[in-house]
């Protein structure tokens, strides 16, 4: 079943390095490590999203979830996720100067889209 | 509600839309330090519920109930949500206070919320109607036991922060979240998983969301389960510190731990160091106390041994949660009582070992100390070579998790995952610089200063508030499936809503089905076949063996059938046994201390039988010389005069005379006799004349001369309670 041999438990070399730590210390080297390991996630998150993340903002603004999913859809063939779908619904609403609703149920009734590329300068091909 | 109420369905489901959760976030149970009940003094006991239902022996403590210090968390979700809500109410009321929905199989890869009330299959499709109707229900759950309830379910699949979303609008109070749980047992993209559940507990941190952490699957899943011990304390940490950098507060981080082996295991060996070592590590976080289900079986009662054992381990180390896994989860069958009894046996294992560490102490040297150190070693050095590796993507990638080696060790047999595979890949999108989401806890890089949002402001002003700020925007949907819905259920199983037409029920209305136990004196092989066959000629549909169980190779087998019977039972149409009315103990002995009380008792005839009336006078058999009555018994074979003369010489104020033989109706015809004697004596009004024996019919005794007569199964608190009655009178 194994591709490759087992590696043998080598426990008792491995560890030389930590024998002699305290065990605060080694909590703490625990710790450290946990934040190397996690910090570069927290830093991907923070600059990305996902459909789901912007379906959760469209829920947030007042929308269901067959529209939220149908929002979300629409915005990514816009090529415009990346600015946010949220973003889309209120940048349509200022435009047109109309409620938040409206403006994301015209969008849903593909209506609106391309003065929201326009407004970001945005190609849907892209 | 009235306990003698079943939950009303039907007005649980009425108006939904308008339905408005009472509160946000977690509920602790409140410590009762020194709590004092019956004079048993508790040492960790939280607050008594208003009312619940103890355990059998309480019935000789005057009924008291003592309520751990954890919250006790049970696991329901049988596919329909109407039929768990009684479960919800019975485990309540033996003690739970943490009800957690398991998700319908293939939530996790749905796009989006699932909405109206579908069936389920091994758990319940989780919607905002169902959530809404079930958390109504808890409503009034909580208000009956007098203690809130944490409603519970999960937060993960490719749709964690729409579900974030509806669970913080909807006032969950507690919910799984880990994004490893999506990467290694439901092959969802590692970076997407990542990249939603920043955004999935920014939304619980705002909800008050207690989070629960997906690491025992690992154990559940590993071939070998105990070797995945460091490899757990890795998981826990980078959900932890994960969660605690995108704002969850530490109080509200659990760590889903459970022992990972047992029996034949050297259970305590290997548990208890591993529950030392993460609990050294993680003392910032809660711990959620998980049970093995590794291990199960179909017997119930070999689970509910490991799951006491659990427990100990619970106890000599710390649990604020202590999660129940039912015991017939073996047998993939998790019915209402399965559930409460694993309620119970939490709190009889808790409170049975309540102040344990004011008595032991963990030993700081030897075994123990030494395997919690190397435990913690075998975490750093997973650590370590998963950074050489390039970090947790890479790490992943490359097998380091459910290796069955303990780690370093390493067989290469772990779950590997593509950095850029598996369902929802190259889903992620970089955010623009002026990318922009005008809502309440959205985390990460959000250009709010581009429409003069200041710092201290949430976004959502730029809205006039998103649904977090003003509930009266959700879009609440009621139905989508015209078919597959709870109204359709219920015009099939309406018959049984508060009606008196019942069938045996394991999990949903009417549902007919039953278990017959049953040991054959024969092999497996044949008993097997036997069972099944005695299951037909019982008519039982269905039939299946759940479980077996070798008593021995040749000598018996025990089988456990399970089946569905097809007919009814009008509660209307069935003759019930008349209550005997009956005072409590403490009414008796209170009475006899004020009014002492003497009795003459004895068997009649020509009748040598005395088990039955010793029974009813004996002290060693719960008699009524318990209760402080003076009894004066005079054997077998007593003459009624002397019966009557015996009470007069004595001044009692009563007679007891057992009549067994009945044949020619003697017993009846004796009692005629003693009833004439003593009103020829002139004390039959003074005397209480009693009767009793097997064949003893309470009318045809009284109809006999007697005050009352007493017939089969009659306890000596039945002879006492008509004595003081009668007396008082």
């Amino acid at each position: 079943m194994n591709k490759r041999t087992s590696r043998q438990d080598d426990f008792d070399t491995r560890r030389k390095h930590l024998e002699k730590l305290s065990d605060e210390d080694l909590k703490k080297s625990f710790w450290k490590l946990a934040d190397e390991t996690v910090k570069p996630l927290v830093d991907l998150a923070y600059t990305h999203t996902t459909p789901a993340i912007e379906r959760s903002i469209i829920l947030r603004m007042g929308f269901s979830s067959i529209e939220a999913k149908d929002l979300v859809e629409k915005a990514i063939a816009n090529n415009l996720i990346s600015k946010g779908v949220g973003h889309c619904v209120y940048r349509l609403s200022k435009i047109q100067k109309i409620d938040i609703r409206s403006a994301g149920l015209k969008l849903l009734n593909n209506e609106g889209w391309n003065e929201v590329l326009d407004s970001f300068g945005v190609k849907k091909d892209e | 509600m009235n306990k003698f109420d079943k939950l009303d369905i039907i007005d649980i489901l009425k108006d939904l839309d308008k339905y408005v959760p009472r509160r946000r976030g977690w509920t602790w149970r409140i410590p009762e330090k020194n709590l004092n009940l019956e004079g048993n003094i508790y040492s960790d006991a939280s607050k008594s519920l208003k009312q619940s239902i103890p355990l059998p022996a309480a019935k000789y403590f005057n009924n008291i109930d003592p309520q751990p210090i954890q919250v006790i968390t049970t696991e329901i979700a049988s596919g329909r949500f109407e039929d768990d809500i009684r479960r919800m109410r019975m485990a309540a009321w033996h003690g739970a206070d943490h009800i957690m929905v398991i998700r319908t199989a293939g939530q996790s890869h749905f796009y989006g919320l699932i909405e109206g009330t579908p069936q389920g299959i091994g758990g319940v499709p989780i919607t905002r109607k169902q959530v809404r109707a079930q958390r109504k229900a808890l409503d009034i759950i909580e208000d009956e036991v007098g203690r809130p309830i944490n409603f519970h379910s999960y937060v993960s699949g490719v749709a964690g922060p729409d579900i974030a979303v509806m669970f913080a609008e909807e006032g969950i109070n507690g919910a799984h979240q880990d994004p490893q749980y999506n990467v290694l047992y439901r092959n969802i993209n590692m970076i997407r998983s990542f990249v939603d559940a920043a955004e999935s507990k920014k939304i619980m941190a705002w909800a008050d969301i207690l989070q629960i952490d997906g690491a025992h699957n690992a154990n559940a899943t590993a071939m070998v389960a105990w070797k995945v011990m460091p490899e757990l304390m890795v998981q826990h940490a980078i959900n932890s510190l994960f969660s605690e950098k995108v704002g969850i507060k530490k109080e509200n981080i659990a760590l889903s731990t459970v022992p990972p082996t047992a029996y034949p295991a050297p259970d305590l060996k290997i548990n208890l160091p591993y529950a030392k070592a993460l609990r050294d590590f993680f003392s910032d976080y809660k711990m959620r106390a998980q049970m093995n289900t590794k291990y199960m079986e179909s017997s119930t009662r070999e689970a509910t041994v490991t799951h006491v054992l659990n427990m100990l381990i619970s106890k000599l180390t710390s649990a604020d949660i202590q999660s129940t896994i039912t015991p017939d989860e073996g047998r993939n069958v998790p019915w209402h009582m399965y559930n409460v009894e694993a309620c119970d046996t939490a709190k009889q294992a808790l409170i049975g070992m309540d102040g344990l560490l004011e008595m032991v102490e963990l030993k700081d040297e030897g075994f123990l100390p030494k395997k919690v150190r190397e435990l913690k070693e075998r975490a750093i050095l997973f650590f370590e070579e998963l950074l050489e590796a390039g970090g947790y993507f890479q790490a992943v990638e490359k097998g380091f998790f459910i290796d069955s080696g303990i780690y370093p060790e390493r067989n290469y047999d772990g779950i590997s995952r593509k950095i850029n595979g598996g369902i929802g890949a190259n889903t992620v999108y970089e955010r623009d610089e002026d990318y922009f989401a005008p809502v309440t806890a959205h985390f990460g890089y959000n250009n709010v200063k581009q429409y003069g949002v200041k710092d201290d402001e949430s976004p959502s002003i730029l809205i006039n508030g998103s649904t977090f700020e003003d509930r009266s925007k959700i879009q609440y949907i009621d139905e989508l499936d015209l078919e597959d819905n709870v109204n359709k259920r219920l015009e099939e199983t309406k018959k049984y809503l508060n009606s008196s037409i019942i069938k045996p029920e394991v999990q949903w209305a009417g549902d007919g089905i039953l278990i017959v136990d049953i040991t054959l004196p024969t092999s497996m092989k044949y008993a097997e076949a036997a069972a099944l066959e005695i299951a037909k000629k019982m008519n039982i549909i269905d039939a299946e063996v759940i479980h077996k169980e070798k008593l021995h190779d040749s000598e018996a087998t025990r089988i456990q059938v399970k089946g569905r019977v097809d007919f009814e039972i009008n509660l209307e149409e069935l003759t019930l046994p008349e209550e005997p009315d009956i005072l409590s103990d403490e009414e008796i002995k209170e009475h006899i201390k004020n009014n002492p009380m003497t009795i003459i008792a004895g068997t009649v005839g020509e009748d040598e039988h005395s088990v039955g009336l010793r029974e009813i006078i004996d002290i060693k058999h719960g008699g009524i010389e318990k209760y402080g009555i003076n009894c004066i018994y005079l054997g077998t074979s007593v003459p009624i005069t002397k019966l009557v003369d015996a009470a007069i010489e004595a001044k009692a104020d009563a007679i007891l005379m057992s009549t067994i033989i009945s044949h020619d109706e003697v017993h009846y015809k004796n009692m005629k006799k003693t009833h004439e004697y003593a009103k020829e004596k002139g004390v039959r009004e003074k005397l209480i004349i009693l009767s009793g024996g097997t064949q003893v019919t309470p009318d045809l005794a009284r109809k006999n001369g007697m005050d009352e007569g007493f017939g089969r199964g009659t306890k000596g608190q039945h002879v006492a309670s008509f004595l003081v009655k009668k007396r008082v009178i």
